[in-house]
């Protein structure tokens, strides 16, 4: 099959081309459709590349057929094969699950646009991911960002929730800073070597000598990294994602909570480890210390904060930045199993995270609200929403037998083995505060009655239930079968400290 | 791979959802005793050595293996399940006997698992499980403390949780066998074992929780954490000396607040911990008659403590009293719970011809055997203390002492029938030591019944009834004024009570409210940083958020601006 050939760039082309497809036809049921059929042959054209990293290795696909230095090469390995797994998954059921929320939560007017943007953000996300040229990483890194901002808005105008507004614009500065970050660095690089593949940059800044006696590459490294962390959430990089996942429409928090920041984390991964690979970093500066004590900080500031929010979305999100902070933390520790394990809970936290946004999107579709205080005897109103949440939220505190387990396990092991006794029992006591946040929600829904003036409600519609419980049951099953994940992990760890040659 | 053995304590766990299910049909009551039964047979049916072996996070795991001090446990958890069952026929809560078939399940699978991963995953549902048991009793009392225990057990399985990443990180074998004490990991591993067993600085836990659960839910819950930590220390760490020093402490701890407390239940609770405390040191002195001697006596205590603990919970289901203050002369209309108690007091003081007097004595005997004077001495000691705290002051200001006036009922039929039948099985297993012998894991050549034996035990717990009655008016006195025991130490143990009630209680105590007052404050101070409206938490301006970044930027220069 021809196709099966040209797979790296159908990735991105099909939800590319599908998005004014959309605006061509207007239709809201049409683009629904159309919008859905892309998200899920983008899963299979994910499944089907990572069938063949896995047989045959790294792939390499010539765009256009221009050669690597002139023209842009597309690279994907075991790390970003996985990634774009992640992506994909979230994309085709965040598909099936906004039908009903987007109906409810965007003016009718706007729906076919809520699915055009979403495609552009699918695309972008999947093209930084698959693509091995910085520079057009930071061309998708641009589309991505520009339809998150429209997503997060694209439910509100002046009189509806003017909230999301505000923060979209918020989300709209720092991201831009971000961005502009990012973009320095790349033309920072490309002056000190001229290169802008990944691979071709790694290879100079090796004949370079490392970047000891050029302060280009220095700086450059310094705005790639505070860029990416603005994109990623990091702690105290933070500050627009709160507001961005609370105020957006819910399919819309459960696709960018899912998948945005792991993208950022992923391009945090090539930089430190790919490009820069041949300088070892950690041992000659104290970035990993830098590194170590900024996720610990997200770890607790994280947690902490989120136990006492009242809001549903806004405890997820700052649950989220705790996630990264254990991300980025097998990133700064950077042996094999710390970084399989940053890798695997990439993964995990997507499942879960998206299952926990669904279920509170559910809530939020019934009842019209995310509080707390309306969450009161849900247990026995909305039995199947309120059980995906228990079980997601078990599988976030990291209870064994489920997926955040192996994240947790993998991340401890790599930690020890580099001799941190005192961050391994820092990991596992923030881990227990996600008890707290989690036994919360639990508590009211389970053991509180609902208040004798509330409207009776029942569970979501099939189209929302059976995305968010498959969210759920894979977030169980890849804590059982640690096999698949934990191997794919620790080979994409392996391959990627190895220089990723 | 299965050879067609059923995992028993997989079995429990995936009946909790089916018991559930019946929850509102005449199956419920039936269920919970077959249920017990069929895992009991199943117990038997594994056979020796790995049964079942699976591969998981790149671990050859063993999830199920036999073997004596493995079926051991899982006989007397099954046949507990059963005991418990029984007693809770009339238990409304059905959460509770799901939780309870859930813990038990739990705490069969860990002491059946072969290697460490499965050992953890299944301490950790029992954590989930005791803590449902406990929260069913739905009282505001219940609520918090299965909130407390829960945060307490997730600590110690945080503990142990590192302890194994780095155990195994290390290259050592995932199967579960002796360890040695010589590095953090393994230590931390003793402290994730430690913190279940009830070991200080982690004892509260237990009298916090248990008196807290329902009638049956006490019943459960003393027969099956302690003693999977028991299991796992018998197991894991047999023969390490520090342990004899955490168990002398358990015995002491236990006997000194038991005799302090008023509430019947948690009378029963502190002395778990002591109970525990011997076996803990059996561990600890480590030779082949102190571990059998361990194991059989969690064998034996389990049946007795929860014998104790069904007839404290008949008291209670009867009065919805707890207090020894408010009861009082019961025996007059309880006699079958009274003498069931009784029995279990009888037992629990290892009195001649009960299941305690052949296992704790081969505990004592085998720091004799050791030359561990000390050691031996202060076992002795206890037994009478235990004699004082459960023995006798139990059952006397329960079912005897001033009349109570009040004149309730013997409890229903299924409850009276499990309070016979573990009060059967505490003199069976002390008139016919052998079959309890024959399940231990080491061969036993010690005989109970000697003279001597016997003779000693006698009067040590006649000096000790003895003790008690003289010192009779000062108890009730004690009791209902307060708890000033000043006078009554200083006689009975005068270099322990000086040591005990005059320096380390008060200190201890005192750190208590240091560390919970330090604990408020810490939660209160994070509460103003990370609260909705802190300043880690608050929607913070673009402008200074902005201005963040770029102070993580020089932060970055900064540091890549180092490396020359």
């Amino acid at each position: 099959m021809i196709a099966a050939n040209h797979y790296p760039i159908l990735q991105v082309i099909v939800p590319l081309m599908a998005a004014p497809l959309c605006v061509i036809v207007r239709n809201n049921i049409i683009v629904r459709y159309v919008a859905t059929l892309a998200s899920w042959i983008a899963l299979f054209i994910a499944t089907q590349l990572m069938m063949r990293v896995m047989d045959d290795g790294p792939i390499r696909y010539v765009l256009g057929g221009w050669a690597a230095p002139l023209g842009i090469e597309y690279r994907i390995d075991l790390l970003n094969a996985f990634l774009l797994i992640i992506i994909t998954i979230i994309g085709a059921l965040v598909s099936i699950y906004g039908r009903f929320p987007v109906e409810k939560e965007i003016p009718e007017s706007r729906v076919y646009l809520y699915y055009t943007v979403y495609l552009l953000a699918l695309s972008g996300l999947l093209g930084m991911t698959v693509t091995g040229d910085m520079f057009n990483q930071f061309v998708y890194l641009e589309v991505a960002a520009l339809s998150s901002y429209t997503l997060i808005a694209i439910g509100s105008s002046y009189r509806i929730n003017r909230k999301a507004l505000v923060a979209s614009f918020r989300y709209l500065v720092l991201g831009t800073i971000g961005g502009t970050f990012f973009v320095i660095g790349i033309g920072l690089i490309y002056m000190a070597t001229g290169a802008l593949n990944l691979l071709d940059m790694a290879a100079r800044i090796q004949e370079l000598g490392g970047v000891a006696d050029s302060r280009t590459l220095q700086v450059a490294l310094a705005f790639l990294i505070v860029g990416l962390g603005l994109k990623m959430a990091l702690f105290p990089l933070h500050l627009w994602q709160p507001e961005a996942y609370t105020q957006s429409p819910s399919s819309v928090s459960v696709f960018l909570a899912a998948t945005a920041t792991k993208v950022a984390v992923y391009l945090m991964m090539r930089v430190l480890f790919t490009v820069f690979g041949s300088v070892d970093l950690f041992a000659t500066t104290m970035f990993d210390e830098a590194l170590l004590i900024l996720a610990v900080m997200a770890m607790f500031v994280g947690s902490l904060s989120a136990i006492w929010q009242v809001n549903l979305k806004r405890l997820l999100a700052y649950s989220s930045i705790a996630q990264i902070g254990y991300i980025i933390l097998g990133v700064s520790i950077g042996n094999k199993m710390a970084l399989a394990g940053s890798i695997v809970h990439m993964f995990n936290h997507a499942l879960i995270k998206g299952a926990l946004f669904m279920a509170v999107g559910a809530v939020f579709y019934r009842v019209g609200s995310s509080t707390l205080d309306d969450m009161r005897g849900l247990g026995k109103q909305m039995p199947l929403t309120m059980a995906a949440f228990t079980t997601a939220g078990l599988s976030l505190i990291g209870v064994p037998l489920t997926a955040g387990f192996i994240s947790k396990w993998y991340l401890v092991t790599g930690v020890l083995q580099s001799g941190h006794w005192l961050v391994a029992i820092l990991i596992l006591f923030s881990s227990l505060l996600a008890i707290f946040y989690i036994w919360k929600i639990i508590e009211v829904a389970y053991f509180q009655s609902a208040p004798a003036d509330a409207q009776p409600v029942s569970d979501p519609p099939l189209s929302m239930l059976l995305p968010m419980w498959g969210l759920t049951l894979l977030a169980v099953y890849f804590g059982i079968d640690a096999e698949t994940t934990g191997l794919i992990s620790q080979m994409a760890a392996e391959y990627l400290l190895g220089g990723g040659q | 791979m299965m050879d067609s053995v059923i995992p028993p304590g997989l079995f429990l766990i995936i009946c909790a959802p089916i018991l559930a299910l019946a929850s509102q049909s005449a199956l419920r009551r039936p269920l919970m005793l077959i249920i017990p039964l069929m895992a009991l047979g199943l117990v038997w049916m594994v056979p020796d050595g790995p049964v079942i072996t699976a591969s998981f996070m790149g671990f050859e795991l063993i999830p199920l293996r036999g073997d004596a001090l493995s079926r051991l446990f899982g006989t007397i958890f099954t046949l507990m399940g059963f005991a418990g069952g029984l007693f809770a026929f009339k238990q409304k809560s059905t959460t509770e006997l799901v939780a309870a078939l859930f813990y038990m399940g739990s705490a069969v699978g860990v002491v059946m698992a072969g290697d460490l991963i499965t050992m953890f995953i299944f301490w950790e549902m029992m954590a989930i499980g005791s803590t449902l048991v406990i929260r069913s009793a739905n009282t505001p009392g219940a609520i918090k403390a299965s909130m407390r225990y829960l945060k307490i057990h997730l600590l110690g399985g945080v503990i142990l949780m590192a302890g194994l990443a780095g155990y195994l990180g290390e290259g050592n074998p995932v199967l579960f066998e002796a360890m040695s004490l010589n590095s953090v990991s393994t230590w931390l591993i003793l402290i994730g074992f430690l913190v279940n067993v009830g070991a200080p600085p982690f004892s509260a836990w237990l009298p916090d929780a248990y008196p807290e659960a329902s009638f049956s839910g006490s019943v459960f819950l003393s027969a099956f954490t302690t003693k999977t930590a028991v299991y796992v220390l018998i197991r894991g760490f047999p023969g390490e000396e520090v342990l004899i020093y955490f168990g002398l402490y358990m015995v002491f701890y236990g006997i000194i607040y038991a005799l302090l407390e008023n509430d019947m239940r948690r009378i029963l609770a502190y002395s778990i911990i002591n109970q525990v405390g011997f076996m803990v040191t059996g561990i600890g002195i480590g030779t082949q008659m102190a571990l059998n001697g361990a194991a059989s006596h969690a064998f034996a205590h389990i049946i007795y403590k929860a014998l104790l603990l069904m007839s404290a919970g008949a008291v209670f289901y009867r009065t919805g009293k707890r207090k020894c203050t408010d009861l009082g002369g019961l025996f007059q209309s309880m006699p079958v719970t009274a003498i069931c108690g009784t029995i279990g007091a009888l037992a629990i003081s290892s009195f001649p011809f009960t299941s305690g007097f052949v296992s704790k004595s081969m505990i004592a005997q085998a720091a004799a055997d050791q030359h561990m004077a000390y050691v031996w001495y202060f076992l002795e000691a206890a037994s009478a203390g235990v004699f004082l705290h459960a023995g006798i002051k139990f059952p006397w200001f329960v079912f005897f002492q001033k009349d109570s006036g009040m004149r309730p009922p013997d409890p229903p039929v299924s409850m009276q029938s499990a309070m016979i039948l573990l009060a059967t099985l505490c003199i069976v297993i002390g008139l016919f030591p052998e079959q309890l012998y024959a399940l231990l894991p080491y061969q036993v050549d010690y005989v109970p019944y000697t003279v001597t034996h016997v003779v000693n035990m006698l009067q040590l717990l006649l000096m000790a009834g003895l003790a008690f009655f003289v010192m009779l008016p000062m108890m009730k006195r004690t009791l209902t004024i307060s708890l000033d025991f000043d006078w009554f130490y200083r006689r009975l143990f005068p270099a322990l009570f000086d040591l005990l009630g005059r320096i380390i209680y008060p200190i201890y105590g005192r750190v208590i409210d240091l560390f919970k007052n330090r604990l408020d404050r810490l939660i209160s101070l994070v509460e103003r940083y990370n609260g909705v409206d802190g300043i880690l938490a608050r929607t913070v301006s673009t402008n200074s958020a902005g201005a963040l970044g770029l102070i993580v930027l020089a932060l970055c220069l900064g540091i890549f601006y180092q490396m020359q």
